[in-house]
């Protein structure tokens, strides 16, 4: 019976777990990311390199309302560092004494603004509203290789590929045509770091960054995590070594 | 086995609170001397365990309510604002989202376990019922917490679920338009869900009150299901099961800990990272995984209205339990045929599950009716029968002889013929 029931629970995870997981897989290969796993955590050198990214390329069309600059201070950036990032921004404050909205350089305890005013404004453009890309890595099926498969993943349509007007090619997105065009190309930005921004090396960088965007607290989660179940394995030791105890005269 | 019955303290304060208020005697009752059958193993420790989620859900909950907004433009970012902002927010809702989970796993094997030992036969079918309809409620609060957060899947799958209310015959259309407080989900569903989450654990708490109430009035059912004959057959609840059920409740920790700190988002859907959008539908719309197979059982039958009859009827039909399976042995030990319909039993809800996750379609489509059709046979149909055609084996004269071995000793008092099975 016990067998039963915990074979039972083991294979309803399992099941569980086929449902959210499912979906397009084929062209989303297992990209190795240093966040992955019990240990892992961000990579800050290669975090850094993709808020270059995100700031040169991505945030032209896309917002990340739901990040402020002075998170980025967890990406080892200095206090004037995060100042200078934000100034790249515009923001609109306000209103102002005579009652009217204004633009102002953003500061650090601002967020990053959106490039459109709404969303309509960018369907216009794109026939598509770009995602926010707050939490783009948890809001997709394997986030993280899905991410990187995508921004790899541009190609010259096959020749039988019905592709729709206005968009374009692309092995990883569910139906292949997406809207977005090819984002960038080899040395699209310039590394301060010296790195050599390849295609590859940019979505690597900016899926690292977007994943720590996606949710600033993993690393801490998973440092308390590792202390949290440790205790509880020595606790739970404890507390069936003075089981059986108790329970010696009974049986 | 010491344990007095009655209480007594040497304090004078607590003594003279307890002549007027006897809330110490009232803990010690029911806490610290209760009798419990001294053979209880551990899927006795699934109740205790469900106990506890329920007053972490709520625990949590206060908490996350305390910075949620119920608004659908602030919804999904106060959300977020938990997440990244709030201290220790992020911990508080990972907690929240996966016990939800975590209570459904130990409600579920708490059943199972009532299925297996006969738990809901006389005289224990008020108990049964009112485990039912904490069922009921605990599903309720789900569903409606689920929408809370307001992404793609809380949005549709609110739109779906309030959407079986049409298939109501006469008054369906209005009553989905009443219960959503609009012609689609919106901010009035929105703030009445809020609302009615908040409400419903406690009303959980006061069924849950019932139901320990009704357990103590003849005490847990064992896993030899058959009634204690005396004081030897029985161990005070404290220390025996107290370290018995802390011991189950440092494992059933150990593994919720893995999942929150190390996959909190494994039982979620990347959908709902997705803000609710009233334009776009997602391509699969699926409820939580506690939900599938229920959900396999609504897709499996063509028709809408009976669909959501032999959904609601699922469950109805466990509340029917107590009447339809007539055999009078209880556990499943003794019970050989019984033994396979139940594994039966088990391997079809899970294979119900798995199809509620599959598109209702091609050979899922035929395994989910198969599985649909076993599930209400077995209630309907096998378990009248077998009370008939089972013969049952030889039960044990009392808890104490098996487990003393060797007949009980020289101090298990002689063994009555058994009043009932």
């Amino acid at each position: 019976m016990k067998k039963i029931l915990s074979a039972a629970s083991v294979a309803l995870l399992a099941a569980v777990g086929a449902p959210a997981q499912a979906a397009e897989s084929d062209a989303i290969g297992d990209h190795e990311f240093g966040f992955e796993g019990v240990f892992g955590t961000i990579d800050r050198a290669a975090a850094q390199r993709g808020l270059q990214v995100f700031n040169e390329v991505c945030a032209q069309c896309h917002s990340l309302e739901q990040v402020a600059f002075r998170t980025l201070s967890d990406l080892g950036y200095t206090e004037e560092q995060v100042e200078g990032i934000a100034a790249q921004y515009e923001v609109t404050d306000g209103p102002n004494d005579q009652g009217e909205m204004y633009e102002r350089t953003a500061e650090a305890k601002d967020y990053f603004p959106s490039p459109f005013e709404n969303d309509k404004a960018a369907s216009s453009i794109y026939g598509a509203v770009p995602p926010d890309l707050s939490v783009i890595t948890q809001a997709r099926p394997k986030g993280p290789d899905y991410l990187y498969a995508l921004l790899t993943g541009y190609e010259e349509a096959p020749e039988d590929f019905d592709l729709p007007q206005g968009a374009y090619y692309n092995t990883a997105f569910p139906g292949h045509a997406i809207k977005m065009p090819k984002p960038m190309s080899d040395g699209e930005v310039e590394y301060q770091d010296g790195t050599e921004a390849t295609v590859a090396q940019m979505a690597h960088d900016v899926t690292v960054f977007l994943h720590w965007a996606a949710e600033p607290h993993m690393e801490e989660r998973k440092r308390m995590g590792i202390g949290v179940v440790l205790f509880l394995l020595v606790f739970t030791g404890v507390l069936y070594a003075t089981k059986r105890k108790i329970w010696r005269d009974l049986h | 086995m010491s344990s007095d019955a009655t209480f007594h303290t040497n304090s004078r304060a607590i003594a003279w609170i307890d002549h007027r208020l006897p809330i110490f005697s009232f803990v010690h009752e029911h806490l610290v001397a209760y009798p419990a059958p001294r053979n209880l193993n551990y899927m006795w420790n699934f109740g205790a365990l469900a106990g506890i989620s329920l007053v972490i859900m709520i625990a949590t909950g206060i908490f996350l309510a305390m910075h949620y907004v119920a608004t659908p433009d602030k919804a999904f970012d106060s959300v977020e604002h938990i997440m990244r902002e709030v201290q220790y927010g992020w911990l508080i809702r990972y907690i929240h989202m996966n016990m939800a989970s975590f209570f459904f796993i130990v409600v579920y094997i708490h059943i199972f376990r009532g299925l297996y030992y006969g738990s809901y036969k006389p005289p224990r079918e008020v108990l049964w019922l009112l485990g039912i309809v904490i069922l009921l409620l605990m599903m309720a609060s789900a569903f409606i917490g689920y929408t809370l957060p307001w992404g793609q899947m809380s949005y549709w799958g609110a739109t779906v679920i309030t959407n079986l209310f049409s298939a109501i015959p006469l008054v369906g259309d209005e009553l989905v338009v009443w219960l959503r407080g609009g012609f689609s989900i919106g901010a009035p569903t929105l703030s009445r869900f809020f609302a009615l989450h908040y409400l419903l654990p406690f009303i959980i708490v006061g069924v849950v009150v019932l139901h320990i109430w009704a357990l103590h009035r003849f005490g847990s059912n064992n896993p030899l299901g058959i009634d204690a004959k005396g004081p030897q057959d029985k161990v005070p609840f404290h220390p025996y099961y107290t370290i018995k059920d802390m011991f189950g409740l440092g494992v059933f920790l150990t593994i919720f800990a893995a999942v929150v700190f190390f996959a909190p988002n494994y039982l979620g859907h990347p959908d709902n990272y997705v803000p609710a959008d009233q334009l776009t539908t997602p391509s699969h719309i699926v409820p939580e995984w506690y939900f599938l197979p229920f959900y396999a059982i609504l897709r499996s039958i063509p028709d809408k209205l009976l669909g959501v009859v032999a959904m609601f009827g699922s469950i109805v039909v466990l509340a029917a339990l107590p009447w339809l399976d007539r055999s009078p042995v209880r556990s499943t030990r003794y019970r050989p045929m019984h033994k396979w319909f139940f594994a039966l039993l088990v391997v079809d809800v899970l294979v119900l599950g798995w199809i509620g996750a599959k598109p209702p379609e091609g050979i899922y489509l035929v395994i989910g009716r198969l599985a649909t059709l076993y599930y209400f046979l077995h209630f309907l149909v096998v378990l009248p029968l077998l009370g008939k055609f089972e013969t049952p084996k030889p039960r044990p004269q009392s808890i104490a002889e098996p487990v003393l071995k060797g007949g009980g000793g020289p101090a298990a008092a002689p063994a009555k013929p058994m009043e009932k099975a």
